[in-house]
């Protein structure tokens, strides 16, 4: 996994996640005993404390992953809802597993996988096929590879919108909006991606090239339907 | 299809994109790519958006109540424990 893509594991400040800067944790404490009410000790005593069975641990590992997990599981599934249930589904893998975590990897990694696997756990459940995504999701005439794409005027380097990608992703089918999220956004390699979905690494890659060439339509679109608005 | 990389058509050359994306080759140094802008713009339009995705993509915070939701859960859990 391409580790630099990953925020520190640093508890304290919280970073704004609409801004990208650090903000006072002050900002938004609820009332009641909620992790981010906590003293923020170094993640390693909290981990071992969470392991002997200590809620206040637990939920101080609540509070430095939270964001990541459900920003996670929210890319996967593109449905809020969806995305805090499969969360709590993760942290509660995470509580019946914590005290085998042998610290073979660092716990951030570990829970991250385990986060996937709980996602991908449902969307099998749902249906979607891993195995045969490249069946599945066979492209439509238009998007056969002898299309010639775009002329250079249209091209969007440089001018890709955050709200606009955001939408698009969340708008892809599911089997691309995963293998984008795996692979762009969360930085696992094809052969990661292979391994968790079960398909070819060739497989990993046609999905996500076809992936970047939907968004690239999307992004593209999105501009001429919101002016005919 | 042709052995000769320079005659490629765009077609061609799109379909082996996957593959020469994944095992991170130097595309630029292509024989197509360097006299084709249309798949110049193509590529330029890939990389950005990868980029942009590494770049722009939010964390999100979870709503306060899931914090409560997944509590009770684990305290519901427990307790079944308990009971067994």
């Amino acid at each position: 996994m391409t580790r630099s893509r990953l925020p520190t594991q640093s508890p304290a400040p919280i970073p704004d996640p609409d801004s990208g800067r650090q903000q006072p944790q002050a900002d938004a404490l609820p009332v009641r005993l909620a992790p981010e009410n906590l003293a923020q000790p170094l993640e390693p005593t909290v981990l071992a404390l969470a392991q002997a069975g200590d809620h206040r641990a637990f939920a101080e590992l609540y509070a430095l992953h939270k964001r990541r997990i459900y920003s996670l599981c929210l890319r996967m599934v593109g449905n809020s809802g969806e995305a805090e249930d499969l969360t709590q589904e993760a942290f509660l893998q995470l509580h019946r597993k914590i005290a085998t975590f042998r610290g073979d990897s660092a716990f951030s990694t570990w829970l991250h996988r385990m986060a996937v696997n709980v996602v991908l756990m449902r969307l099998r459940k749902k249906g979607l096929s891993l195995i045969s995504l490249d069946e599945a999701m066979e492209p439509v005439s238009e998007e056969r590879p002898g299309r010639t794409f775009g002329a250079p005027d249209l091209s969007l380097a440089g001018a890709i919108d955050r709200m606009a990608l955001e939408r698009a992703v969340a708008d892809l089918p599911a089997g691309y909006r995963l293998i984008f999220v795996l692979h762009d956004i969360e930085g696992y390699e094809h052969n990661e991606i292979a391994s968790m979905l079960e398909c070819s690494i060739g497989n990993s890659k046609s999905q996500l090239h076809k992936a970047r060439l939907k968004l690239r339509d999307a992004l593209r679109t999105y501009p001429r339907q919101e002016g005919r608005r | 299809m042709t052995d000769d990389p320079s005659k490629l058509s765009c077609q061609q050359f799109q379909a082996m994109l996957p593959e020469l994306i994944g095992t991170g080759e130097d595309i630029a140094l292509h024989p197509h790519y360097r006299s084709c802008p249309l798949c110049r713009a193509l590529l330029a339009d890939l990389e950005a958006i990868a980029e942009a995705a590494r770049q722009l993509m939010p964390i999100v915070e979870p709503p306060d109540k899931l914090w409560n939701q997944i509590e009770s859960a684990i305290q519901k859990e427990e307790n079944t424990e308990s009971r067994q």
